[in-house]
């Protein structure tokens, strides 16, 4: 199967792979996948006044998983926490040029995003609540 | 060294040039058909044909007249298998077989089971991959009337202990028919001395060309029957109507007789590198699991799991070398290698399997290459993968309750 250049590029290049500390202010967390489906992502957001100001990601996967988690945080960057819920699977399918068989690949990827945005708003109503 | 590099000599192998001079002049100058019996054009196409089938023969330790041409393996598997069903229903409908079987096998036996035409017992193998020839024997009922077990499998290379359930068909009284498309060629195979009665083997595994095989079918001891399973002009002795294709019967007779007597010098330069490329690739990276037999499998195998890296992003990542993965992600069926869960391999590990297939033609300069792609692109993943992450963090992986999708 061959890949679009797209996903080739993001593979070769991945755009902001690593991690932040899952305890750190304003970091929300999503992990969706399983090792035996044979992919992983982990997609991590920084928040600050309701604007996502840093992403980061890590994936086990095949190229379209890993293209599909690094596109997602290069469009996560700098959207409100609103504009990040409206990011749909299947943007990232036109975008990346992902082939049928790949498309559960995207999904993963708003998977993360929702997983992502629902931790990093559990833990601002925590400390919403630690605060009254 | 050119790239990219072959290293998939499972999937095929390239065609030596010298089995292509061979075949040069049977497709425009001497074109006969190898039936036809009352001219020069078909004396000489027979003659070949004839030539071709000696060395064949000779590979294997058998005679001339026992080898049947097909198109390839997996014709040979379907006729061998529907044929000796067809022919001995009167004696039963039981077949032995096993799980890690190739699918030109399984899905013959399973569609025969469809139809109602067949019982089979699919055997399990050992962490190695290998079939006990003792279960064999214990599955064994009155209605059993063919043993179907590979010679060597083309994932993880393990090789059967053939000669074992060869002796135990014939204490029984039972057909034994091999799969040997991955062995022939590459290690040392007598028919008489393995007492196989039917085996399938194909020309375009052992630098042959593609669109030819044959299944070996024993004459003597017992006498084996199948039926045809295509209708026509009764060629091959009625068991295989279709006229034959004689360049490439010439160039799979040539291709024989290269391995045969390059056999020796072949394997020992295949085991020297093939365990370089294994020893290298273990020592510099943490977590590499040997899938298959650790010595009892074919010289140019080499099947390794990389913990917490998948293997079609591996494949991704080593673009310039041709691989094959046991990844769901490569495979049609979108689920992970058969074969390696058949080991009790996990799924994840299944996953993350890369199998090399090292052939006649490949050099050190491409073994150096492989080492160093390999560890690069290990690395890079790892470095990528949350598993590898956590599992460096001292999370227990198996502990974790993931979201299965």
């Amino acid at each position: 199967m061959a890949y679009s250049d797209k996903v080739v590029d993001h593979f070769n290049n991945p755009r902001n792979m690593g991690s932040f500390k899952k305890d750190e202010e304003g970091v929300g967390t999503g992990m969706v996948g399983a090792p035996e489906c044979g992919d992983v992502m982990k997609l991590q957001i920084k928040v600050q006044n309701d604007t996502i100001v840093d992403a980061k990601f890590k994936t086990f996967g095949c190229g379209s998983a890993i293209a599909s988690s690094s596109l997602a945080t290069e469009w996560l960057k700098g959207k409100t926490i609103d504009e990040a819920q409206k990011i749909k699977n299947t943007d990232i399918v036109q975008e990346l040029n992902l082939p049928p068989v790949k498309i559960h690949c995207s999904v993963l990827a708003e998977d993360a995003i929702k997983a992502a945005l629902a931790d990093y708003q559990k833990k601002a109503d925590g400390a919403l609540i630690d605060a009254k | 060294m050119k790239l990219p590099i072959f290293l998939d000599n499972h999937s095929t192998t390239p065609m030596d040039p010298r089995v292509l001079d061979t075949m040069l002049p049977y497709f425009v100058e001497k074109f006969g058909n190898a039936a036809s019996r009352n001219h020069a054009f078909g004396w000489a196409a027979e003659e070949a044909v004839e030539q071709a089938r000696k060395q064949i023969a000779k590979l294997i330790k058998a005679d001339p007249k026992e080898i049947v041409f097909t198109s390839g393996a997996t014709e040979s598997d379907n006729l061998a298998i529907k044929g000796v069903l067809e022919m001995y229903k009167e004696k039963g409908d039981h077949i032995i077989t096993s799980s890690t079987e190739h699918r030109a096998v399984l899905d013959t036996v399973k569609s025969l089971e469809g139809k109602g035409k067949a019982v089979a017992t699919y055997l399990s193998v050992d962490k190695f991959g290998m079939v006990n020839p003792e279960d064999v024997r214990k599955a064994i009922t009155e209605k059993t009337i063919l043993i179907s077990i590979m010679l060597a499998n083309n994932e993880i290379g393990t090789i059967n202990p053939v000669k074992e359930i060869g002796k135990i068909a014939k204490e029984k009284g039972i057909l034994f028919h091999c799969d040997a498309t991955q062995g022939v060629g590459k290690i040392p195979v007598d028919v008489q001395d393995m007492g196989i009665d039917l085996m399938s083997f194909t020309s375009h595994k052992m630098y042959g060309p593609k669109g030819v095989g044959a299944l070996y079918v024993r004459k003597k001891n017992p006498r084996v029957r199948i039926a045809a399973q295509m209708d026509g002009g009764g060629h091959e002795r009625g068991m295989r109507s279709g006229t034959l294709p004689v360049p490439l019967i010439v160039g799979f007779g040539k291709a024989c007789e290269l391995c045969e007597q390059e056999m020796a010098k072949d394997t020992a330069r295949l085991i020297a590198m093939r365990d370089r490329l294994e020893a290298s690739i273990m020592k510099a990276l943490e977590e590499s699991y040997l899938n298959g037999h650790p010595t009892n499998r074919l010289p140019g195998n080499l099947n390794i799991s990389f913990a917490y890296v998948e293997g079609e992003s591996l494949l991704m990542g080593m673009k310039d070398i041709a691989l094959s993965s046991g990844s769901a992600c490569t495979s049609a069926t979108l689920e992970p290698s058969y074969v390696l869960r058949a080991l009790g391999v996990g799924t994840e590990l299944a996953h993350s399997s890369i199998r090399f297939g090292l052939g006649r033609f490949n050099t050190d300069d491409e073994i150096d290459y492989t080492i160093k792609k390999v560890i690069e692109i290990v690395t890079k993943l790892r470095e990528m993968s949350p598993l590898y992450e956590m599992a460096k963090e001292g999370v227990d992986l198996k502990s974790v309750q993931w979201a299965a999708h």
